[in-house]
């Protein structure tokens, strides 16, 4: 198909989609209107359960299901990548080279990385409390590993990054969450229920019953698939090269 | 006026079906798709929207002392975002290797199959 047709195509489509669409969002309840059935038995479970953030408790206590799968997503991903982005038969990898950084990048980098990962993992621990949780958290620390290769290069990312060991720990998460899920089962309860810990003292660490370990366990696979999601990207950008050519 | 954050979603949506379809590079339409996909994070959170209030996080506020907004499709869009990510990563897992195999990513000089 030409261009010009595709174009024309795309405008007739479009047209057509954007009337839809807008008579669809003039029938829409009004916006900022006082009518939230879900939300005011979410808050009202969640704060039953002492969960502060109820963010938090509607995604690891109340629709802790839904969230196994899209861990579960997030894990295939990870696969397909590292499926996708293997070294070839006609690749080889090539020793990166040491490469320069000047002064002020490396200090300000050196400096923000253990802020950034305190920051991460503060995130995570507090997820059932305040804004945030296992999966902001986790891409958080995951990121500030990587000011290492921003900072000095991408042999000393590797010495701090074996990826092998976030592999394994991105599996050991995943069904960490799954035997959390597990545990309500042997208890007489159900697959992922929230009834098997004592909730404790609202706006407290340990507050929320199985919330926090759902969340710690989330955290740590989102920030271990980050690590293995660049670790397989940054391979392809600086180490695999082609046999033939480059 | 009470319509315009859904028109907003909308809007957004459109952008990025119109750079999807227009797109000469592969790498560029993920970003589009992206786009379109951040038009649900507007729609989403402009439902759960409610006058004069704010987050439903209760550390800090006395909980019923003040309105508060959506947490479900908070917690949805939180969802969205994380398969975004995930869409995004292994599409351009994808494009790297089509860019490897067939040195070129504009999508109109893919046509042909090739063993």
């Amino acid at each position: 198909m030409n261009p010009r047709t595709r174009l024309a195509l795309v405008v007739v489509a479009g047209t057509g989609l954007a009337v839809l669409l807008v008579a669809a969002c003039l029938r829409l309840p009004r916006f900022g209107g006082d009518s939230h059935p879900y939300g005011d038995r979410a808050v009202h479970t969640s704060l039953a359960r002492h969960t502060a953030n109820t963010v938090a408790s509607v995604n690891f206590d109340q629709r802790a299901f839904d969230t196994l799968g899209e861990m579960t997503i997030l894990f295939a991903a990870v696969v397909g990548c590292v499926v996708l982005l293997r070294q070839t038969r006609d690749e080889h990898r090539a020793r990166p080279e040491p490469a320069d950084v000047t002064p002020p990048v490396r200090r300000y980098a050196l400096i923000v990385l253990p802020i950034a990962l305190a920051t991460g993992l503060y995130v995570i621990a507090h997820g059932q409390l305040s804004p945030g949780g296992g999966f902001q958290g986790g891409v958080v620390a995951a990121t500030s590993l990587h000011l290492l290769y921003l900072g000095a290069d991408y042999r000393a990312l590797e010495r701090v990054r074996p990826v092998g060991l976030y592999e394994v720990g991105d599996a050991v998460s995943a069904a960490a969450y799954v035997v959390t899920g597990l545990a309500g089962l042997i208890g007489g309860t159900a697959f992922l229920a929230n009834t098997l810990l004592p909730y404790g003292t609202f706006n407290t660490l340990s507050s929320g019953g199985t919330v926090p370990l759902l969340n710690a366990a989330i955290g740590m696979e989102v920030a271990c698939a980050v690590v293995v999601l660049l670790a397989r990207f940054l391979d392809q950008a600086v180490e695999i090269v082609e046999e033939s050519g480059k | 006026m009470d319509v315009l954050p859904y028109l907003v979603a909308v809007w957004i949506f459109l952008a990025g079906c119109y750079g999807l379809a227009t797109s000469r590079n592969l790498i560029h339409a993920v970003g589009c798709l992206s786009v379109c996909q951040s038009a649900t994070y507007v729609l989403l959170l402009a439902v759960g929207y409610r006058d004069d209030a704010t987050a439903p996080v209760f550390s800090d506020i006395e909980p019923g002392s003040r309105p508060v907004v959506d947490p479900v499709v908070q917690a949805l869009a939180l969802t969205d975002v994380v398969v975004g990510a995930t869409v995004t990563a292994l599409l351009l897992a994808l494009v790297i290797q089509v860019g490897k195999r067939h040195g070129t990513v504009d999508p109109d000089e893919l046509s042909e199959l090739r063993g």
